[in-house]
């Protein structure tokens, strides 16, 4: 009789824990704990003895290590940075259009979607890493015409790196177009077609109904794919924050070490945190209040247009 | 009149003629056609250009190596170089590593993200949105900052350098990306109807019962979905195999060793090899300075191969891992 102090519902919220949790284990074992413990790590030194690890609290000493001495890391970290806003923008820019294109009612699309979706199969840091030696990445075109060579002479340094940097690893960049153009297609394919019939009737040409339809309807989608992308960047097989932190976590002679390779790693997720929040805040979806707006400006466009085929009906009938 | 329609006439041609190859009313013109197909054929020539070009280089012999003349097509085709590959990166034992670090892995992460995905699709408890957003938080804190933590757990165990460091997490719902499994999961079961599991309720039958006997089987499409995907994943995985399998401790002669990570390793096994094959004559000429661009290229795809041969006999499944992942919303 016990059991009929819990409710009926009662009992179905504990079920619904019961499934939950392997990965309630999971999360606190691999996930919480060990956050927490790299949190502790960043303030301490750690040092490895032969009877094991000692920590000493430290502060925020290794910090302002890698803030005030050391080197290597902050230019690495804005290195990725810079990168990544304009890989960013190509990814999302390049799948967008290949999603459009792919939207129509074409023959041959599943060729198409096999085709781009492809790389996601085959990247992973050695193959690339493999091809990127072989000079296999780049668009050949690019090279023979001296692109770089233009680029690096027009802008200044800081800017030029990165842009050349997009260019040699051009194909690779695009490589990871292929889940955004797969989250565009399915954010494409739930506009209702009519929609767009209803506004080449009152004037507004492909252009407009792009900005005035198709942007709007997938802004949810070119949010996900953006953080979607920047998350991908950021753990990618070839990612030099990454295995930077990764040997300096073995490398105990020069400013290493598990304590400042935690640090290393917290500001490298504290910067990501930042990134995905500005990606959010740019592309999230906002109230439309343009449209008043531009509606009036299409309905003159509309006017005009009926006034001229009034006065063809006129001139034919004269 | 007549010269007042000719003008007209020659607009509605015009009309005609711009409807027929730019389109109109959504239907695409001739014209419109035609550029589509060229822009995605060329493309997708370009996207999958390393691709080739890595398959073609592997074909070359020595002489078409050199050769700047020889771009696309051989004189030969050589399977020289795979023969070498498959020597320096010991395939045939590695293989079997790198399939047991993939399939064992992704086996139990299927299961565990299945079991994480019900719970959130099918029952309603306290906590769900927090236990949700927590799920997201997985998925954005990247892995760096539970690197070494997570490293020095099992080295406490004493699990490093063994598949464990991998099935462990794996089968705790947090293998490699298993928030985006989760959610296909969790959007999978809320979009298949809930009317079989209360009938089996009314029939009293547990809830253990009910996941087994009908949430499985309805499953299955997305349990099928994720398991290809984790499966590719944990294959292409160097960060973490490398750090809790390449790192094992000194004198463990049973450390395990995936194709990627060798193909990661691949110039210095190839000069092991030049050297073991041709002696010490080749260390004094030179030989081992030549890199074989060819050899290398036949590693790169050997170790690709088996995701390929996956993909093109079941990419529908993985093309249509977007659609079922319920990203589109309702």
């Amino acid at each position: 009789m016990k059991k009929k102090r819990f409710g009926l519902v009662a009992r179905r919220e504990m079920k619904g824990y019961i499934f939950l949790l392997p990965w309630l284990i999971g999360f606190v074992c691999f996930f919480a704990v060990p956050l927490v413990q790299s949190f502790i790590y960043s303030l301490s030194n750690v040092k490895m003895t032969a009877a094991g690890r000692k920590m000493s609290y430290v502060g925020f000493d290794n910090f302002k290590y890698l803030f005030n001495e050391d080197t290597v890391f902050t230019g690495l970290l804005t290195d990725f940075y810079r990168e990544a806003i304009l890989r960013l923008a190509v990814i999302l820019v390049f799948s967008l259009v290949i999603a459009m294109m792919l939207n129509h009612n074409i023959k041959g699309k599943g060729v198409y979607r096999t085709i781009f979706f492809l790389p996601i199969i085959v990247v992973s840091g050695p193959v690339l890493q493999r091809l990127m030696d072989e000079g296999a990445t780049t668009v050949p075109l690019i090279e023979s015409y001296g692109v770089s060579g233009i680029i690096s002479e027009l802008l200044p340094a800081s800017l030029a790196n990165p842009l050349n940097g997009l260019f040699t690893q051009l194909i690779l960049v695009l490589w990871y177009s292929g889940v955004p153009i797969l989250i565009y297609m399915a954010g494409l394919q739930k506009i209702d077609r009519s929609v767009y019939e209803a506004a080449l009737i009152d004037g507004a040409g492909g252009w407009v109904a792009f900005w005035k339809i198709t942007l709007p309807a997938i802004q949810p989608m070119i949010l996900i794919n953006g953080i979607y992308t920047l998350v991908f960047l950021a753990t990618s097989g070839l990612n030099s924050v990454i295995s930077e932190i990764n040997s300096r976590m073995f490398n105990t002679s020069f400013g290493g070490g598990y304590g400042v390779a935690s640090a290393m790693a917290w500001v490298y997720t504290l910067t990501l945190a930042v990134g995905l929040l500005v990606i959010y805040l740019v592309t999230k979806p906002r109230k439309a209040t343009v449209v008043e707006v531009s509606k009036t400006r299409e309905q003159i466009r509309v006017e005009r247009l009926h006034a001229q085929r009034a006065a063809a009906r006129k001139g034919g009938a004269a | 009149m007549t010269t007042k329609a000719k003008p007209s006439a020659w607009k509605n041609r015009a009309q005609a003629i711009k409807k027929a190859l730019v389109g109109s009313n959504g239907k695409l013109g001739l014209g419109a056609k035609i550029f589509l197909y060229v822009m995605l054929t060329s493309l997708g020539f370009v996207y999958i250009y390393p691709i080739l070009h890595m398959g073609v280089t592997s074909l070359k012999s020595l002489t078409d190596l050199l050769d700047p003349s020889v771009q696309w097509l051989p004189h030969q085709l050589s399977l020289d170089n795979y023969q070498k590959a498959l020597e320096v990166m010991g395939f045939r034992e590695h293989l079997m590593d790198t399939l047991l670090v993939s399939f064992l892995p992704s086996l139990f992460q299927t299961f565990s993200c299945a079991l994480a995905g019900y719970a959130f699709a099918r029952f309603r408890f306290k906590g769900k949105n927090f236990w949700m957003a927590c799920v997201l938080l997985t998925f954005i804190v990247p892995f760096p900052v539970l690197m070494v933590p997570t490293y020095t757990l099992y080295s406490d165990y004493g699990i490093l350098g063994s598949i464990l460091t991998m099935i462990l997490p794996a089968a705790a719902g947090q293998g490699l990306r298993s928030a985006i499994f989760i959610l296909i999961y969790k959007a999978f079961y809320e979009q298949t109807p809930a009317s079989l599991d209360e009938a089996a309720r009314v029939d009293g039958a547990s809830e253990k019962r009910i996941f087994f006997t009908i949430g499985v089987p309805l499953g299955l499409p997305a349990m099928l979905t994720t398991f290809l995907f984790s499966f590719v994943w944990y294959w292409n995985e160097t960060y973490t195999t490398s750090l809790y399998m390449g790192n094992a401790a000194l004198g463990d002669t049973h450390s395990v060793s995936t194709l990627l990570m060798e193909l990661s390793k691949f110039e210095d096994s190839y000069k092991a090899y030049l050297e073991k094959v041709s002696g010490w004559a080749a260390k004094m000429g030179g030989a081992t300075n030549i890199q074989n661009e060819a050899v290398t290229m036949a590693g790169t795809i050997l170790t690709i191969l088996p995701l390929l041969i996956i993909y093109f006999c079941l990419q529908r499944y993985f093309t249509e891992a977007i659609d079922r992942s319920g990203i589109t919303g309702e």
